[in-house]
């Protein structure tokens, strides 16, 4: 068996953030397990530039943002395992992972920080009607299929979901000199960032159908066309609206799932919003020394929060392990009405510094104000000139604030217009 | 005459409003929280540009193909020509990250860069 202080599941922006701060914190038994042939995670594919503004005050491709940190854990010689599965998380946090050269590992860790990501909802989520021609698949699959290996996988497309992964597409598509008749959105709103809608369709000509689906798939052994059609406020096609469009590849980009198979197995309470762990200000879930970050926690729209979270549970996760964790007070956070949930989900009002809540709305607001209540009481008012589904948002709770709670207490955010 | 614009500079997507003057001179800039954004309204009622991220051939590498950027924003009207151009290029593996993959694409005094290392199969 082997033993290390920290076992970090994925080597992607998160697991490499969270590894290179509980080093900086003290810890230096460290391993990443990464599935992939490299480290970096996703952000390999991520070929676009606009990642970083907010962490290194410039503009990144996806390889250049994760590189630095490569770099960074080279430096540190943190060890990693890439091309290896990490299996199951045993209730005394015992690691089990697969790869060809070791065989099966058995790594016994004090802490374990959860870093896997997400991965894209498929057809199957959508029970979409129709054939089962070649020509359908995930934007973040065509993505690996342009930017990685190098070939274009269909010559007209239509885009179902205007998630940012599906905007970026659109324009990498017609980049490469696709066609890409529209985009179609189930919602009445995108839940992608405004300026990929500017960037990606606008300046292309691309048109966004808001409140449309895909109805049916035609092709017999390739993609021939799809039927769409608009939908009514309860999201069900209305007849006569079906419009046929020509293509032969339908492309999804319909909404990200955390990859928490190992969370949900070792028996870690999940929130029903975010698909991901409870968590506390640190990170940790309610399996002792367990932690998670980034888009395994929740999904973000911006890799600049996925480092600075994991970098909290890094810090969490060392915390832990070097004994400096004292037993917790904690109240509970709850999202109402328009804010669908709010990370962490519970916070110990012991903690010695000043707390940041992230929330997510369920639609958009122009010229609301955030209100965040305890027990009833507003404690923070803020108005914001916008609030978009696709737009974390953030409020702190400062630490007079949290030494003034009552173990138990709940916290309310909510937006008034 | 005024030109409403969704700031693109950075994921704040600020709204912008121009004022033009008949002749098309900017008047006025309102909407942007920040500096970078009232460039970016200026430029895009002036003459609009966009930076470019796309991939170039790779000769001998583990991918077929490595990421890369424009080194510096490009007019907006020959992106499509700066593709074309781009498409043309092939690099021999090994490729780092930060190495000029094709110079002054379509005379734009712009460089287009490697975004990653692509090591030698």
């Amino acid at each position: 068996m082997l033993n290390y202080d920290i076992v970090v599941i994925g080597g992607g922006p998160a697991g490499m953030a969270a590894a290179l701060k509980a080093k900086e914190c003290g810890v230096d038994s460290i391993l990443i397990l990464e599935r992939a042939e490299s480290l970096g995670g996703i952000l390999e594919q991520c070929i676009h530039t606009g990642f970083g503004l907010q962490y290194f005050g410039e503009e990144l491709s996806g390889p250049e943002y994760a590189d630095r940190f490569i770099k960074q854990v080279l430096d540190e010689k943190i060890e990693y395992k890439l091309d290896t599965m990490a299996l199951e998380i045993t209730q005394d946090n015992v690691v089990y992972a697969v790869n060809k050269t070791d065989g099966l590992l058995e790594i016994q860790a004090k802490a374990v920080i959860l870093a896997m990501g997400c991965r894209e909802r498929p057809r199957g989520a959508l029970n979409i009607a129709g054939t089962r021609a070649s020509g359908v698949m995930s934007a973040g699959t065509a993505q690996k299929y342009v930017n990685i290996d190098g070939y274009m996988p269909g010559k007209k497309v239509v885009i179902l979901g205007s998630g940012d992964i599906g905007l970026i597409m659109a324009r990498r598509m017609t980049l490469e000199g696709a066609k890409v008749e529209c985009v179609c959105e189930l919602m009445p709103y995108s839940s992608g960032l405004t300026r990929n809608i500017v960037q990606c369709l606008d300046d292309f000509g691309i048109p966004l159908y808001l409140s449309h689906t895909v109805v049916d798939i035609h092709g017999k052994d390739r993609v021939t066309g799809v039927t769409i059609a608009a939908v009514d406020e309860n999201r069900k096609p209305i007849p006569g609206s079906e419009q046929y469009i020509e293509c032969d590849t339908l492309m999804l980009s319909v909404g990200l799932i955390p990859e928490n198979e190992l969370t949900r197995n070792v028996g870690i309470s999940i929130d029903r919003v975010t698909s991901g762990a409870i968590v506390d200000e640190y990170r940790e879930t309610d399996h002792k020394g367990v932690f998670a970050c980034g888009n395994v926690l929740h999904v973000h729209d911006l890799v600049d929060f996925v480092t600075k979270e994991s970098q909290i549970a890094g810090e969490g996760a060392a915390r832990y392990v070097l004994g400096k964790k004292s037993d917790p007070e904690y109240i509970t956070t709850k999202g109402v009405d328009a804010v669908r949930y709010i990370v962490p989900q519970k916070v110990n009002i012991k903690n010695e510094g000043d707390v940041q809540l992230f929330f997510r709305v369920g639609s958009t607001f122009k010229n609301a104000t955030v209100k965040v209540r305890y027990n009833g009481e507003e404690i923070i008012s803020r108005k914001r000139p916008r609030l978009a589904p696709g737009e974390m948002e953030n409020v702190v709770l400062k630490n007079d604030m949290l030494k003034s709670f009552a173990k138990d207490g709940v916290i309310e955010i909510t937006v008034e217009v | 005459m005024t030109k409403n614009i969704t700031c693109v500079t950075c994921p704040m997507g600020c709204a912008i409003t121009v004022e033009l003057s008949d002749s098309g001179e900017v008047l006025s800039v309102k909407g942007n929280t920040c500096k970078r954004g009232e460039v970016y309204a200026v430029n895009e009622c002036t003459h609009p540009q966009r930076s470019l991220a796309t991939t170039v051939k790779v000769e001998g590498g583990i991918h077929n193909v490595v990421p890369c950027k424009s080194a510096g924003a490009l007019p907006k009207e020959k992106i499509f020509d700066c593709m074309e151009e781009i498409n043309k290029a092939c690099a021999k593996a090994p490729v780092a990250l930060g190495d000029v993959l094709v110079e002054n694409v379509c005379n734009t005094g712009i460089n287009i860069v490697a975004t990653n290392h692509c090591p030698a199969r």
